[in-house]
């Protein structure tokens, strides 16, 4: 456990430059500085490993850097995504406290495999702790000369910045995201071109969530193989779950991929005295809920969690007892996305509304018996119709609490009421 | 409209974008003046942040309504808030937004009649694993009780 990005939490000020480089931080950096490795070494290393995005979508973070057309002959960036904003996640906040130099030194790495000299950490704007931390670590990265022009007297340079958020889950959203950084609204882009292309301020751009470029470093000074070893088959190394909910002890926890649910469950210090477990979403509310059964049977991992018939996600494990009313938490995440929508398409716009609004006048007491063919008619049409997986992310609880709690919904409106709370 | 302290401010900020990219700092030089204007932007504010960086009003306008984080009403010298997602919810958010409102005389969305609080429910602060918790200001509070609550309220000044 706590083998990557928590490595140096139980360490005295596990943030600061001298902890992190007695536990071989910086080391591939320097290395890189001397000429010891080639881009081409680093892709590989990735690839090998295993590492997959860990902002939600799980997409490969080797392939992702090696489609930049790092010739070509314009300013290029990298930008990290520490927007954390999806309903139970809680993990880069932590890695941004307590292990910033890996975020650094895993995007400076990213900077010299890209060709990019510039790079933007977008923060969101209620994380002043964590702000005011990376800025601490960036401060004693140029005081070291590790980030700056011709570092060491080397061809390298890396420039590191932070942005600010001001309030806004779409701007996790990578393309909201570079509109938020050129000082717009947060409203995602037509893809394509993709961000490799066409990104921030015109220019080609790598955006990567803060724990993926927090892992790089362990895994080209270990080795791509190591990293890999610790998972399982298409989910290599280990990852950050954010267990919350109705456990004991809710809290990060840092486990190899394929680690079992029952196992992580325990971690967390199990479900409440004289509760039992009722429901799960494993990634993040926008991943759909799993019941109790399916759950307890599932892996953590990529295809663990999609074989139970959910997504691992932002790996946002949240925990639902026998005392949770699904109808009241599908609503509340409901007006979460009916709140969030920035706007732009239809379905979305007004699904979402549709979706809060059917929702609240069941929990009101006023549901209609035909209310949950319209809740799944309404989910199917933004399905896939929408510019941004925001459209999506709000569909698939829907369908899933419906289903898998279907008996739930229809007494609310049969009896104006909760089967849970009465 | 914008004092010379908060130009300094803002002019930190524009020097992380390209120079021809000062409208980047829009966001924080919104922050920047709604805190020196008891924590609300009229139109004024707004033009002012649009003449100093040489955005056009509207865009900068747009900005400002866009991100939850700007005011646009008045609003208490401290703003508390709640977070009643879901990991804050299954934990018992809503009953203690309920005592916070009882104990403020107040409901979400209205300022104490002093001036001091409001109360605002707000999503996810990426803090599950803290729940329930709010924020003040800067500061995340964690692992809130009606005790606790109770005691960071009555320290507010
Ligand atoms: C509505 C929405 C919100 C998102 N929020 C985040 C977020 O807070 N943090 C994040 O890293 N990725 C978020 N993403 C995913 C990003 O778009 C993007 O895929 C990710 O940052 C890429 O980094 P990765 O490949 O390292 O995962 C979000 C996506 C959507 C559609
Ligand atoms: S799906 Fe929703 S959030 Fe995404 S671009 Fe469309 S309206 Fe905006
Ligand atoms: S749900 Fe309250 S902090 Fe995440």
């Amino acid at each position: 456990m706590n083998e990557v990005c928590f490595k140096t939490l139980d360490q005295k000020d596990p943030w600061s430059l001298k902890t992190y480089e007695a536990n071989g931080g910086y080391s591939v950096w320097r290395k890189i500085l001397k000429g010891e490795f080639t881009p081409e070494q680093i892709i590989d290393e990735l690839k090998t490993s295993g590492l997959r995005g860990r902002g939600g979508a799980g997409f490969p973070t080797g392939l992702k850097w090696s489609f930049m057309p790092r010739n070509a002959d314009m300013q290029k960036y990298v930008v990290c995504n520490s927007d954390e904003g999806e309903p139970g996640t809680c993990k880069d906040r932590d890695i941004l406290r307590y292990n910033p130099h890996s975020v650094i030194e895993g995007m400076a790495i990213g900077g010299f495999v890209m060709n990019a000299t510039k790079g933007y950490n977008y923060i969101r704007g209620e994380f002043m702790e964590p702000f005011y931390r990376f800025e601490g670590a960036l401060k004693e990265a140029y005081a070291e000369g590790l980030l700056g022009e011709n570092l060491y007297d080397s061809s390298v340079s890396f420039d590191l910045y932070t942005h600010l958020g001001a309030g806004a889950y779409i701007c996790g959203e990578e393309t909201a995201l570079l509109e938020s950084l050129e000082g717009k609204k947060g409203q995602p882009r037509f893809k394509p071109p993709f961000p490799a292309n066409v990104g921030l301020f015109g220019m080609p751009t790598t955006i990567n969530n803060t724990e993926s470029f927090a892992s790089v470093p362990d895994i080209l000074a270990k080795g791509g193989q190591w990293f890999a070893d610790i998972g399982v088959e298409n989910s290599g190394g280990c990852k950050l779950f954010s267990v919350t909910g109705h456990v004991n002890e809710p809290a990060n926890f840092e486990v190899p991929m394929g680690t079992s649910f029952k196992d992580l469950l325990e971690m967390a210090g199990g479900v409440r005295e004289g509760h039992t477990l009722k429901a799960v979403i494993p990634g993040g509310s926008s991943t759909p809920v799993l019941t109790a059964e399916a759950a307890m049977a599932m892996t953590m991992d990529y295809d663990g969690i999609e074989k139970a018939g959910s997504m691992l996600g932002a790996g946002s494990v949240i925990i639902m007892d026998d005392s949770t009313c699904m109808v009241e938490t599908l609503t509340r995440l409901a007006h979460f996305y009916y709140d969030e929508s920035c706007g732009q398409c239809t379905p979305c716009r007004e699904g979402t509304g549709w979706l809060y609004r059917v929702l609240k006048r069941i929990m009101d007491g006023n549901g209609k018996a035909d209310d949950i063919d319209l809740l799944m008619g309404v989910q199917d049409k933004i399905m896939g119709n929408t510019i941004c997986a925001l459209g999506d992310a709000a569909a698939m609880p829907v369908e899933s609490f419906l289903r898998n709690f279907r008996k739930e919904f229809e007494y609310y409106i049969e009896h104006g009421k909760s089967m849970v709370k009465g | 409209m914008i004092s010379t302290t908060a130009k300094k401010q803002i002019d930190n900020w524009i020097a992380k974008y390209p120079t021809d990219r000062k409208s980047s700092a829009v966001m924080e030089a919104l922050k920047i003046v709604q805190a020196e204007n008891e924590n609300s932007l009229t139109p004024e504010a707004i033009q002012a942040v649009a003449d100093y960086l040489d955005m056009p009003g509207i865009s900068v306008a747009e900005v400002a309504t866009f991100y939850e984080n700007y005011n646009h009403r008045p609003v208490g010298k401290h703003t508390i808030r709640f977070c009643h997602n879901i990991s804050c919810m299954l934990n018992g958010s809503d009953d203690l937004i309920a005592h916070l409102e009882k104990k403020l005389g107040v409901k979400t969305g209205e300022v104490t009649k002093d001036g001091l609080i409001n109360v605002k429910k707000v999503e996810c602060l990426g803090a599950c694993v803290g729940a329930p918790m709010f924020q003040i200001g800067d500061q995340y509070y964690e692992n809130l009780t009606a005790d606790k609550i109770d005691e960071i309220v009555d320290g507010l000044k």
